[in-house]
């Protein structure tokens, strides 16, 4: 099998003529260069977002000093503001909405990775991921128009009713029952984070290899002994990681908790009571604050948050890279 | 072992199932209630209407068409920016700087803005390009889109780029090309499809952010003049959605539905075309 | 004298000479380091003019690490250098100074795996000539015609030449990429480990292939398959931990190995 030999064939032809410089050079020398500009654009778009922080809330913070934390003072007339509030109320509706959420996160993962039958997983699976992408606007929107009605009407009221006066549960009941208040704010905010973490802990779940569940089956463990004792220590790691990375979303998030967390900025009281997040605050003042001192402070509210959030992705981002875990 | 343990163990084990499955119902059928409410109360407000007007002031007929249409503008334009430095990001993490020092700080800066809160991008675009120009614009609303798209598209480049072989290079390279001829030329055309899913998935991410355009584009009853100028504020689906919300007028809420129920499905087809992208590469 | 424990004394060598005006590529005293491992220590080997030279041995012995010296691939990767001397036409090519590449047009390579472009059968052995050459249509398509004869693909792929070069079977993929790595017209070929990945008819073309291209080219072939070695190459090197310890005429070496280790990896002692 030989082809037929070509008129000018052969290098009895010698080596051809060639440019000096390969074609691309030219851009080449500076490509390298814009992707390192790229990336160290990157580096300082979120160098600039702390210095915008710390230069627009100075005024507020100069003014108030340490102080400002501690205070839960609000009062655009004369111009004085505390953070306590908001910074209480954020701590409080993530921590809730976690509580509520990594439970139920948990055994949504669990359910998918062990319980659920194959033809179902996939969709389920599927759901869940495209759930975990809808805008928290819709749920805010949801939790004012539809959630908060109904838990105004079968929550709020009988528990208030039912409470005796001067009883604990009276303390943890008082408040307007119009639906709104850190505890629906926390419900809300926990179906929120609810699908993402529920994704994030069963990815995670299915990186534990088949050997080691398999051989935990094989000794005669229950499901729940293989889950509880020897997948989740296997991503122990990653998981702390993926609660991290929902509690930095839950500290973050803003349209899902503005509409009805009741925007008061006082430490709420009990349950029902009104509260604010800083970025409920933000989101809802911004616009029309009165003063300088006024956005200096919103800014300051900003910075706070920002170091909240910053700490906790920092940890969750190197937990998960401990664990090798993509997510 | 006693049969009491053994007894306890079973019982934990069905209990434990049961949760399972129990968590996993309430789940859905709270995530099918919103799903359900969403496309009850849009569908309702969905008429010709909204495709053809403006947003309206309280009381009177209107629709969501500069919205729409701002909206559009201000994603696309963020997607521009935003591949232009996230690809060029994630190329160099992967094929240059990724293994310095220096590269772990940017990789591990990326992953924190990826999930900061969007609200403080906000207010980062607003102190740069709002407060020095005494204006709000859909230039900036697009600039704060774009700061949060990046880390996305950053994260999934470098992923991608990482995944192609580096015989592929070494041939590339060993035919005498430069090497970021070979970067871009070679590397880049093969990793098509997955670069093409990370931008889809910073759009759908994008395209629902609310808080950073409180802000920056800030609202507008109408359209701009003209329509592509995006130095003025600039009307877009989100910030209606929530000035709609929060109005006390029916008519209002009943678009600020609509807007939710576009914004979601825009949102949802995206990430299944991505999905069905990413099967694709995966395939092949 | 225990030949089968590799660390106890220096074992004996034997390096047949070329005539100089025939060597292409002179290897003189080449070291080679994986960051501080050495694991090239002394090479020195011809290859000779229009002459296909095989370098075999056990996994480990460095014969790709001596291949990948050549054209300086190992020049990706920081950490990784090398010292002495690779005369090319009487050039150093690991010399400050030499533009890489223009030698790697010089010295073109086929590797193991075969990797297609993500393009056209057409764009991909246009590629290389593309980078230096500036051809018109006409001196194009003979070039790549030319090109995918030499490789014998010609027949197969020349009624779809806008098909994509992912689309080819692993034989001819990795037909392909000799078509690319001929196009360019280099002088010499380095093929490391080309047929390991493909089922033997594949194999046996592609051997075939080698050995037409042995006329214009100057060819050195890494290969774990001794069969081929012998059926393909005019000369052959043994090496060992990094070290050559045989080189000569491939029927020499094969039938009347020179040292005893040499004998024994022949014979499937070990290895």
């Amino acid at each position: 099998m030989s082809d037929a030999a070509l008129p000018n064939a052969g290098p009895a032809a010698g080596p051809p003529v060639r440019r000096a410089a390969p074609r691309g050079s030219l851009i080449g020398q500076i490509f390298e260069g814009l992707c390192f500009a790229a990336a160290t654009t990157l580096l300082l778009s979120l160098g600039g977002i702390i210095v915008s922080l710390v230069i627009g809330g100075w005024p507020a913070l100069s003014k108030f000093g340490l102080g400002f934390l501690f205070s839960t003072a609000w009062n655009p007339v004369t111009d004085v503001y505390g953070a306590a509030g908001p910074i209480v109320g954020t701590l409080i509706t993530a921590a809730v909405a976690l509580i509520i959420a990594l439970p139920i996160a948990g055994g949504v993962a669990f359910f998918l990775t062990e319980l659920c039958p194959a033809p179902l997983r996939r969709p389920i699976g599927t759901a869940v991921e495209l759930l975990a992408g809808i805008p928290s606007i819709v749920y805010g929107m949801w939790g004012l128009f539809v959630f908060a009605p109904l838990f105004a009407r079968w929550i709020q009221l009988p528990l208030m009713s039912a409470a005796k006066p001067g009883s604990l549960l009276e303390s943890l009941t008082t408040g307007i029952p119009n639906g709104s208040g850190i505890l629906p704010a926390s419900i809300i905010l926990a179906i929120m984070i609810l699908p993402f973490m529920a994704a994030t802990l069963r990815e995670l779940l299915l990186t534990v290899p088949a050997a080691v569940r398999e051989s935990a089956y094989g000794l005669g463990a229950t499901t729940a002994e293989v889950v509880l004792s020897v997948t989740l220590p296997y991503v122990r790691q990653g998981a702390i990681g993926a609660v991290m990375l929902g509690l930095g979303r839950a500290l973050g998030e803003t349209m899902a908790v503005t509409f009805i967390i009741g925007n008061s900025h006082t430490f709420p009281k009990s349950m029902f009571d009104s509260g604010s997040t800083i970025a409920s605050t933000i989101a809802n003042e911004f616009t029309e604050a009165t003063s300088p001192i006024h956005t200096a402070a919103l800014i300051s509210l900003g910075l706070v948050l920002f170091l909240i959030t910053f700490v906790v992705l920092g940890l969750a981002r190197l937990l998960l890279r401990q664990q090798g875990a993509k997510l | 072992m006693s049969a009491a343990k053994l007894v306890r163990r079973r019982v934990s084990d069905i209990a434990f199932k049961i949760f399972c499955v129990g968590v996993t119902a309430l789940a859905l059928v709270a995530l099918a209630a919103i799903l359900w409410s969403l496309l009850a109360q849009g569908f309702g407000g969905l008429d010709l209407d909204v495709f053809t007007m403006s947003t309206p002031a309280a009381g009177s007929r209107g629709g969501l068409a500069n919205a729409i249409v701002g909206s559009i503008e201000m994603c696309l334009l963020a997607m521009v920016i935003a591949l232009t430095i996230g690809v060029l990001a994630g190329t160099w993490l992967a094929e240059y700087g990724g293994r310095s020092p220096y590269g772990a700080v940017v990789r591990f800066l990326n992953d924190v803005l990826l999930s900061a809160p969007s609200i403080l991008v906000g207010l980062f675009v607003y102190e740069l390009l709002v407060a020095p120009f005494h204006g709000f614009s859909g230039f900036a609303g697009a600039v704060a889109l774009a700061l949060l798209a990046v880390p996305v598209i950053t994260r999934t480049t470098e992923d991608v780029l990482l995944l192609q072989s580096a015989t592929l290079r070494e041939a590339g390279v060993a035919l005498g090309a430069p090497f970021s001829y070979v970067v871009r030329q070679i590397i880049w055309r093969s990793a098509r499809g997955g670069l093409l899913t990370g931008a889809l998935l910073a759009f759908a991410r994008i395209s629902g952010e609310t808080a950073p355009l409180l802000f920056t584009a800030l609202n507008n009853q109408f359209f701009n003049k003209p329509w592509f100028d995006l130095r003025q504020q600039t009307a877009n689906l989100p910030v209606v959605i929530f000035n709609g919300a929060l109005s006390a007028y029916d008519d209002l809420r009943r678009l600020a539905w609509a807007g939710a129920l576009l914004i979601a499905v825009t949102v949802l087809a995206v990430t299944i075309v991505a999905r069905i992208v990413a099967q694709e590469q995966k395939r092949s | 004298m225990n030949t089968l424990n590799p660390a106890v004394e220096a074992f004996e060598t034997s390096i047949a000479d070329v005539d100089r005006a025939n060597v292409k590529v002179d290897v003189k005293n080449l070291d080679f380091f994986y960051g501080k491992t050495r694991s090239l220590k002394g090479v020195s080997i011809p290859f000779a003019r229009n002459k296909a030279t095989a370098l075999i041995g056990p996994s480990g012995c460095g014969k790709s690490t001596l291949l990948r010296t050549l054209n300086r691939m190992y020049a990706l990767y920081p950490g990784q250098r090398a010292e002495g001397e690779i005369i090319l036409d009487g050039e150093n090519i690991l010399g400050s100074g030499v533009d890489l590449a223009k030698l790697r047009a010089r010295v073109g390579m086929v590797f193991q795996k075969p990797t297609p472009f993500p393009m056209s059968i057409y764009d991909n052995v246009a590629f290389g000539v593309r980078l230096y050459e500036n051809l018109s249509k006409a001196d194009m398509d003979a070039r790549i015609e030319e090109a995918l004869t030499k490789a014998a693909l010609w027949n197969e792929v020349k009624d779809n030449l806008k098909g994509s070069g992912l689309g080819l079977s692993g034989g001819q993929q990795q037909r392909l990429c000799v078509a690319r790595g001929v196009a360019v017209r280099p002088e010499v070929l380095l093929l490391d480990e080309p047929t390991s990945a493909l089922d033997p008819i594949s194999s046996a073309k592609l051997e075939e292939t080698v050995m037409q291209l042995k006329a214009d080219y100057t060819i050195v072939i890494v290969t774990h398959n001794l069969g081929q070695a012998a059926r393909v190459s005019d000369y052959t090197g043994f090496m060992y931990l990094g070290e050559l310890v045989e080189f000569g005429p491939t029927d020499e070496l094969f039938t009347r190995p020179a040292t005893q280790r040499t004998s024994d990896y022949i014979t499937g002692r070990f290895g």
